[in-house]
């Protein structure tokens, strides 16, 4: 995506979720925070977000924010609060403001990521050391697991690969959002989400069962059951796809 | 009877045959290892700083999950494991103040751990208990016309406070075995390191402990080796090949856990083993003793 198109949506987004901090007259809220962003001090109000508040402090994110609703793992916040050694790690979009909280944003967590061929790996459980040795080097310490915004048995799932155990790296790893949170922290310099992104893979391609609905609906598309449809789409301009999309909702049950 | 089972990485990765094997045993004694959840790796070596406590943690993490199974007998099959858990239990119950800060680090999780609540058992130690009388009786393949050369290393037998047996003329095997009429020959060798970690970056010491340990089983007329732990077993049958090649009087033999020796013998199915797993293949001696 061109980088002025990027911004443009960024734009938008920042401006959807505006509505949270305006229209509402200052005068009328009641409870105020003081928080520290990158060593500076703001007056928030209480209820919002650490992302709504830097925001309401003027900040704007082009970086460190993505889907706003916990599951893209761009927010990624490390922070402080007074009276306490803990250094906190959370989802600038799910967590709430608190008093004296001395917080930074974390654009990116760098990571080397290993390059694979998925299809032509076999399922033997020294991959994790083979593409990831640096496993080899945990201690379990725990401190990943205590990390994890998504409250992820980190620890665990390193461990499993360390045995090759694929379906237990998938099954507990399966939440994460790549956040990287776990890997800024580790002593061992593991990349944590990295190496449970290769056992899930690992594992759903080699080991589990192939699911024979899903297999049928691929041999569908391919053979252009929806061809048409898409087609459809295709053509419309913005206006008829925001109507498709509003009828398609409304033909919704609400639960 | 339900015992804690700890399996450790090398058992799940390169020492497969040893884990099926150990653990197809158990059933015919009526005992059920139970694989305690989410283990974490024993570390591997022992740690011996003083100072740097963060070593520590793996397997005192692994003791408390075995607490928490409710099954505090926790039973290894791996020699490296057994000495790391048994002398981080032992160094943990000893030292209180070092037992604070390990609590203190490990602070918001559920631990309450003295160091005396857990106790690490080896396999070849709860066979014993089981004695040889009894196992014995199972006996499925006799008469036995079959010489072996018993091979201990360290990490069973040393230090002395964790040590499973007698660190100069240990019996462990030897009770097993020649209770069944299975002949150990004597070597000298049988307590000697292998050369354990200096595979990674000095393997010319592994080919020379190598050399001395399997020729002089060799020369006292065994026809296979066994033992109980994955390094010394890679470190004894993966140099073996080079030492063919360098010496052409070097000659080789075949190295298998006991656990697979035994299991033949008690007649579990040999399927079990993955025989290309060997270096050295084991298959043409145990076909010609009537084992497989
Ligand atoms: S495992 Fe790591 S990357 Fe995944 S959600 Fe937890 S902290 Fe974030
Ligand atoms: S933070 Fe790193 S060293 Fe500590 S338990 Fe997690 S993966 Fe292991
Ligand atoms: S913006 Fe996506 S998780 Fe916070």
């Amino acid at each position: 995506m061109a980088k002025q198109e990027h911004q443009n949506i960024m734009d938008k987004i920042a401006s959807a979720n505006k509505s949270v901090t305006t229209g509402v007259d200052e005068k009328d809220i009641e409870h105020w925070v003081t928080i520290y962003i990158m060593g500076d001090e703001y007056k928030v109000p209480a209820d919002l977000t650490i992302m709504q508040a830097m925001e309401f402090a003027g900040f704007k994110f082009t970086r460190s924010c993505g889907c706003r609703a916990g599951f893209c793992g761009a927010c990624s916040t490390v922070y402080r609060l007074k009276n306490d050694y803990k250094l906190q790690t959370d989802m600038a979009c799910q967590t709430r403001v608190q008093d004296g909280m001395f917080l930074v944003q974390i654009p990116f967590a760098p990571a080397d990521k290993a390059a694979y061929l998925i299809n032509e790996e076999t399922y033997q459980p020294n991959i994790f050391i083979k593409y990831y040795p640096e496993i080899a080097r945990c201690v379990s310490c725990n401190t990943c697991t205590k990390a994890c915004p998504q409250d992820l048995q980190v620890m665990d799932y390193i461990q499993a690969a360390l045995r090759g155990d694929f379906a237990r790296v998938a099954e507990l790893s399966f939440d994460c959002i790549q956040c990287g949170l776990c890997a800024i922290r580790c002593p061992a310099e593991i990349v944590h989400y990295h190496v449970a992104q290769l056992g899930r893979r690992m594992y759903s391609v080699h080991g589990l069962k192939k699911e024979e609905n899903v297999e049928n609906r691929v041999k569908e598309i391919e053979k252009g059951k929806f061809n048409q449809d898409f087609k459809k789409f295709l053509d419309m301009d913005e206006q008829e796809i925001k109507q498709a999309y509003r009828d398609q909702q409304k033909s919704k049950e609400v639960y | 009877m339900e015992i804690s089972y700890y399996p450790g990485c090398t058992l799940k990765t390169s020492a497969k045959n040893y884990e099926k094997t150990g653990l197809a045993l158990l059933p015919i004694f009526d005992i059920s290892p139970v694989e305690i959840k989410d283990w974490v790796c024993c570390g591997a070596t022992y740690s011996l700083t003083s100072d740097n406590l963060m070593y520590q943690l793996a397997p005192i993490r692994t003791l408390i999950r075995a607490k928490e199974s409710g099954n505090p007998r926790l039973l290894t099959l791996c020699d490296m494991c057994y000495n790391t858990l048994k002398r981080a239990a032992l160094f943990i119950e000893n030292d209180e103040e070092k037992r604070e800060k390990i609590k203190n680090f490990m602070d918001e999780e559920e631990t309450d751990y003295r160091g005396d609540e857990v106790e690490v058992v080896h396999l070849l130690t709860l066979l014993n208990e089981i004695g040889s009388q009894k196992i014995s009786e199972k006996l499925v393949k006799s008469p036995l016309d079959l010489k072996i050369a018993t091979y201990y290393g360290c990490m069973l037998l040393r230090p002395k406070e964790i040590q499973a047996d007698s660190a100069e003329n240990p019996q462990l095997m030897e009770n097993i075995f020649q209770g069944m009429g299975v002949e150990v020959v004597e070597y000298p060798f049988r307590t000697e390191c292998c050369g354990s970690y200096q595979i990674v970056n000095r393997r010319e010491i592994i080919l020379d402990r190598t050399k001395k340990i399997i020729s002089s089983a060799v020369k006292n007329n065994a026809d296979l080796m066994v033992l109980s732990c994955p390094l010394c077993d890679y470190n004894l049958e993966a140099t073996q090949k080079e030492l063919i090649e360098q010496d052409s009087n070097f000659k080789p033999l075949p190295v298998l856990y006991f656990s697979q020796l035994l299991a033949l013998i008690l007649g579990i199915d040999p399927e079990i083993n993955d025989w290309s797993l060997h270096n050295i293949d084991p298959t043409p001696v145990l076909k010609r003793k009537g084992l497989l």
